[in-house]
């Protein structure tokens, strides 16, 4: 069953075209990266998805709803969550009150309860609270819970990025150039997290990246953006030896 | 109850009391006995706006537009409604409407605003502020520029107390839930805000029309200290006032709020020798202090009493191994 179908996605930034006729579909439980040169139109993809930016024309259904014309905050509350390719954590807020944001479409008490804190208040509080505190621990942050998160060092901040990201419960995780600045050792790190993290979460994982090692080593699918075109979609094994992705990459060879 | 809920009644209970006597028994003269209830005031105003222009970043410059419309709403309850009868009983709830209809008007200024963002809300708020001016100026039904009187004295440091005490309860209550930290990812990044599932828009439009009831609040409690309003009494200056307050006390922080509302109260008062001169010496004083501290006294930072207990950080109770903001 397909959780996210994409068709005819259409994208102009003034009368530049960044996405053309972009065409996807997510099965449940898949890892399917998103690769292609700088500019390609990769994080408008995730932008039009998310709701940061209306598509000019396309369609984007996610678990059975229309995600087209939605408020980014209703998109993630469907079971979207993103993270982002330069990090944009709440750098002054807590290292838990990041996590627990994430909660703030499942809480289930009004502003009355909470300015009169109604019993319901605390035993959401409460709830939120531990759930947040589970996902720190399942990330290796507990010890940095009443940090600011601006105080992390720059690894332990992209695995928060991931932790505020799962708190919202998500079906479908959108990373972007998760990868982006680590050394080779952190990047085998992250390669099985996200392994691990698509089993504990059942997630559906679509992912950006630069780095050829990381979507061959844990995507199923791969497709190719170039200057917003799709030039291939396909199995790891045949984008590689894809001539028009080669070209792409690599540039033309000389005949 | 707790331990700590308890004291907490125990000091709300003999600061009535204190409030009372100091009243009753003319200790203090009439003179202290008003600044004292502007202190209050201006308590109520500067943590409202606190929320607005501290705690979620946006920039609202016309609170006392919000103020003005609680003064005069309140002082036409209990004048021409109620004809200055049973005014013990009328005033409480003449103040609370005053707060509805001041929130009721800002909903109408943050709808539009809202939309966009970044200084929009400063230039629309702006705009409020001098339209309300204008527009009590215009009715003369209300006295027009002369002003609106015969309202009898029925604010008293209880009641101003009493709502100092609402207002700092409520905000402490919204501000550490998940809509306080909802508001505060919004003055942190507006777009991961949304995107990690916070509907801002509803948000922002909460906060000021919490900011705005307040204000209109103590609109309603300024007009029967002064017994007289004129709309001059709200114009920007006295928006200008409040922003000074907030800022100079210290931007998301409660205690902060009390203690910029306390300082600029009293100081302007003590300079009062010094005549005109005394408006250069507050616009200095915060020049000085967005040049040394930038977030103001106390900015970010709350008094630990302030804080529910549940959001301390208690180091025994989780472990040794907690990292603290100071390593």
């Amino acid at each position: 069953m397909s959780l996210l179908q994409i068709e005819g996605l259409t994208h102009f930034f003034g009368g530049l075209k960044a996405v053309s006729d972009f065409n996807l579909e997510l099965a449940n439980g898949e890892v399917v990266g998103l690769i292609g040169p700088n500019g390609a139109g990769k994080t408008t993809v995730f932008n039009l998805i998310t709701g940061v930016y209306k598509p000019s024309r396309g369609r984007i259904r996610f678990d059975g709803h229309d995600l087209v014309g939605l408020q980014s905050c209703q998109i993630i509350s469907m079971g979207i969550a993103r993270t982002f390719q330069t990090i944009r954590l709440f750098r002054d807020l807590t290292v838990l009150d990041n996590v627990r944001l994430g909660h703030f479409a499942q809480a289930r008490y009004g502003i009355r309860d909470a300015l009169m804190r109604s019993a319901k208040f605390r035993d959401e509080e409460k709830r939120i609270k531990d759930k947040a505190l589970e996902l720190l621990e399942a990330f290796n942050l507990t010890r940095y819970a009443y940090v600011p998160a601006k105080a992390l060092p720059y690894g332990e901040q992209r695995r928060l990025e991931i932790a505020r990201a799962l708190s919202s419960n998500p079906k479908l995780l959108l990373l972007d150039e998760p990868a982006a600045g680590m050394n080779p050792r952190e990047i085998d790190e992250l390669l099985e997290r996200i392994a691990w993290l698509k089993d504990e979460f059942h997630l559906t994982i679509f992912l950006i990246e630069h780095q050829m090692r990381v979507v061959m080593g844990i995507c199923e699918r791969i497709a190719v953006l170039d200057f917003g075109e799709t030039i291939a979609v396909g199995a790891p094994l045949e984008i590689q030896t894809d001539p028009r992705v080669l070209e792409a990459y690599l540039g033309k060879e000389v005949s | 109850m707790g331990p700590k809920s308890r004291i907490t009644l125990v000091l709300v209970l003999l600061g009535f009391a204190l409030c009372i006597f100091i009243e009753r028994s003319g200790l203090l003269s009439a003179y202290i006995l008003q600044i004292s209830m502007y202190v209050g005031i201006n308590i109520i105003l500067t943590l409202s706006l606190n929320l607005v222009n501290g705690y979620m970043g946006e920039f609202s410059v016309g609170h006392a537009g919000f103020m003005a419309i609680g003064a005069y709403v309140s002082s036409i309850i209990t004048v021409r409604v109620f004809h200055n009868q049973m005014g013990p009983l009328v005033f409480p709830l003449a103040v609370i409407v005053a707060g509805i209809v001041a929130a009721a008007t800002s909903f109408v200024v943050a709808f539009p605003s809202f939309r966009t963002r970044g200084d929009y809300l400063a230039i629309v708020t702006l705009a409020f502020n001098m339209i309300v001016k204008s527009v009590l100026e215009n009715i003369d039904a209300l006295g027009g520029p002369r002003g609106f009187m015969g309202m009898s004295r029925l604010t008293n440091l209880a009641n101003v107390y009493a709502w100092c005490l609402i207002t700092i309860y409520v905000v402490r209550n919204f501000v550490y839930s998940n809509f306080g930290r909802a508001v505060l990812s919004i003055r942190e990044d507006e777009v991961a805000s949304n995107l990690v599932s916070v509907n801002t828009r509803q948000m922002k439009i909460m906060v000021f029309l919490i900011a705005s009831f307040f204000a209109g609040v103590a609109g309603g409690l300024f007009a029967h200290v002064m017994q007289f309003i004129n709309p001059r009494s709200f114009a920007i200056q006295k928006s200008t006032d409040i922003l000074v307050m907030v800022y100079l006390g210290g931007i998301g922080s409660i205690f902060g709020s009390v203690l910029g509302a306390t300082v600029y109260t009293v100081l302007l008062e003590l300079l009062r020798p010094l005549g005109v001169w005394r408006w250069v010496v507050g616009p200095i004083m915060l020049v000085v202090l967005m040049i040394c501290r930038p977030t103001g006294i106390m900015g970010l930072k709350e008094l630990s009493g302030l804080i529910p207990r549940e959001e301390q950080v208690l180091k025994e109770k989780e472990g040794a191994d907690v990292v603290t903001a100071s390593d």
